[in-house]
């Protein structure tokens, strides 16, 4: 039992950082391959604030949120000029700077990591478990309203214009870099929140947990479920976060599995399960009708 | 000083092998404008390919030639079956099925190779020579010519001859190429099945210059030379060259002297961040 209760924390701390992803990918149309750099930004600031700065995880949050915001704005603005291909490759190179500091500088603990981490301590008693996974819920179902509520919102609305048409969006008085910004950071803030979860779930954290594949599973999982729909990061986190547990036997091949399974899907879908012309979404669409998003 | 002259020509032979990666990623980029981050698999590949036939028949020539011969057409394969169809979507699609590709090369060659290390040690026919208390190793003497040779092939059939006309014709506009006689089809499937084939001999060179063979060997040149590209401008094939050079060395005597607590690996992205704040477009890149 405590090991699906293990499992689905996973994956819930997963949706969130995908959550985060979708912003920036789905609705502003920013490609970032870099995502896992500012989840373990996160990790690290909530690591370093429990350990070294004795604050609670509560206390640390906003702090967490402020690190992540600021750094958001710091990588943002001089990589949200590039164009498509040029950002990808920027972002990796962000990922790549971002995992070496975390592993070169002492300050980080280097190479052995930061462990230590206490639990989340609420009203009194300290989360393990179930209650920890209540925890996380409780993060993913917030976060999904945001996400809910921005895709709804001027701001929201105004990244997707940009993403369909940027020309067009920007001669209608769109500022293409303010709110791409905009997206970039709200994205790097809820990967940030992933991370100070993550930080607290695992207790140890190391650089390799934040690397450059990490981005591509987080970008993947937001491929598989379909970029820029609602339910599409959660489905992507479920189906991948469950399908290697599920798996086991077949350990050795997991990785390749996971890769032609990728492969697949971009190949032949690649708006994703769940986005528009999808064979599951035509499925519900013939099954439930009318509108779908 | 004779510390440093070695070094400087260690750091060069780095960077050769860097160009004869990078240079086929500006290729394939000025003709389709896919990141094809699945390079370095064919990369890897060809390493593999290449110890296989070489500890099978002994003949370090041969096994180039089949090598570069066999990854060409895996670099084919992957354009045809993977990026020409996914075109018509926006450039991640293409990126993340390479990403993809990548991952799968890897997997398959961990699975059917085994995960450990191999030794790839044989001395390269070539004279090495003592200059002044400097040694140059035949190793060394090997990489310089093998790789000058292949540039100035490369030069010369994209510059002086027809094929490379078209396939220049083909990298600016495909559709109006075709419209004036040239089967860019053809000319794509010509560039991927030499830029995997150079790809090929970057391997195997390598994999002599370090005397190892890895499954994981294409995962730090895959990103780098994304980063390299881009530092030479998108696409420009002299671009990749010049900034795959100078980052060898600069790494190879950064390293050596100046002791920076960096990994030399994150040193080509902080190189490209840079460069891309000074000039967006690259080194050697055109503003579009």
């Amino acid at each position: 039992m405590s090991y699906i209760i293990t499992v689905a924390t996973f994956i819930s701390i997963q949706a969130i950082v995908a959550y985060g992803l979708n912003i920036i990918v789905g609705y502003a149309g920013q490609i970032s391959l870099g995502h896992a750099a500012f989840f373990g930004i996160g990790a690290y600031s909530a690591g370093l604030l429990a350990t070294k700065a004795g604050l609670s995880f509560w206390a640390a949050l906003p702090l967490v949120i402020a690190i992540c915001a600021v750094i958001g704005i710091i990588c943002g603005l001089p990589s949200l000029r590039l164009k498509a291909d040029f950002l990808a490759i920027t972002t990796i190179g962000i990922n790549f700077i971002v995992e070496s500091l975390f592993l070169y500088v002492p300050f980080f603990g280097g190479a052995l990591g930061l462990g230590g981490i206490p639990r989340v301590v609420f009203l009194g008693n300290k989360l393990k478990g179930g209650e920890f996974l209540a925890l996380c819920l409780v993060f993913l179902a917030l976060v999904m309203f945001l996400s809910w509520w921005f895709s709804r919102s001027w701001m929201g609305l105004a990244c997707i214009s940009l993403r369909e048409e940027e020309t067009a969006a920007s001669s209608m008085g769109v500022s293409p870099v303010k709110f791409k910004l905009v997206a970039f950071v709200l994205g790097s803030v809820i990967a940030g929140i992933g991370g100070a979860l993550y930080a607290h779930q695992m207790r140890f954290i190391a650089p390799s947990d934040f690397g450059f594949p990490v981005s591509v599973m987080l970008l993947s999982l937001i491929v598989l479920g379909g970029m820029g729909t609602f339910w599409g990061p959660l489905v992507g986190a479920i189906i991948l976060g469950s399908l290697p547990e599920l798996a086991r036997p077949l350990m050795e091949y997991r990785m390749l599995i996971y890769s032609l399974l990728l492969l697949g899907m971009i190949r032949f879908q690649p708006q994703g399960l769940l986005g528009e012309e999808s064979v599951v979404s035509r499925i519900i669409g013939r099954h439930v009708g009318g509108d779908r998003s | 000083m004779y510390l440093f002259a070695e070094q400087f020509l260690n750091g060069l032979a780095t960077g050769a092998t860097y160009a004869l990666i990078s240079l086929g990623l500006a290729l394939v980029y000025g003709v389709l404008g896919v990141l094809h981050v699945a390079h370095a698999g064919v990369y890897m590949a060809g390493a593999y390919i290449g110890i296989g036939v070489y500890s099978v028949t002994g003949n370090i020539w041969f096994a180039m030639v089949v090598s570069m011969i066999a990854c060409g057409f895996i670099g084919v394969a992957i354009e045809r079956l993977v990026y020409f169809p996914l075109l018509k979507y926006p450039p991640y699609v293409p990126l993340i099925s390479s990403i993809a590709i990548f991952t799968g090369m890897e997997e398959l060659v961990r699975l059917v190779a085994g995960p450990s290390v191999q030794t790839f040690s044989l001395e390269l026919p070539f004279p090495s020579f003592d200059l002044g208390g400097i040694h140059v190793s035949s190793n060394l003497m090997g990489i310089y010519v093998i790789t000058a040779v292949v540039f100035f092939l490369l030069w010369f059939i994209t510059t002086k001859t027809e094929t490379g006309l078209a396939m220049r014709a083909a990298s600016q506009d495909m559709p109006i190429a075709g419209a004036m006689g040239i089967d860019s089809r053809f000319m794509v499937d010509f560039s991927f099945f030499v830029s995997s084939a150079v790809a090929a001999l970057a391997g195997i060179l390598v994999g002599i210059f370090y005397n190892t063979v890895s499954p994981g060997m294409g995962a730090i040149p895959a990103y780098k030379a994304l980063a390299l590209i881009v530092v030479g401008g998108l696409g420009s094939v002299p671009g990749a060259v010049v900034g795959s050079l100078s980052l060898g060395v600069a790494e190879t005597l950064l390293i050596g002297y100046a002791g920076i607590p960096l990994p030399r690996d994150a040193l080509a992205f902080i190189a490209m961040i840079v460069v891309l704040m000074w000039r967006p477009q690259g080194l050697l890149g055109k503003r579009s």
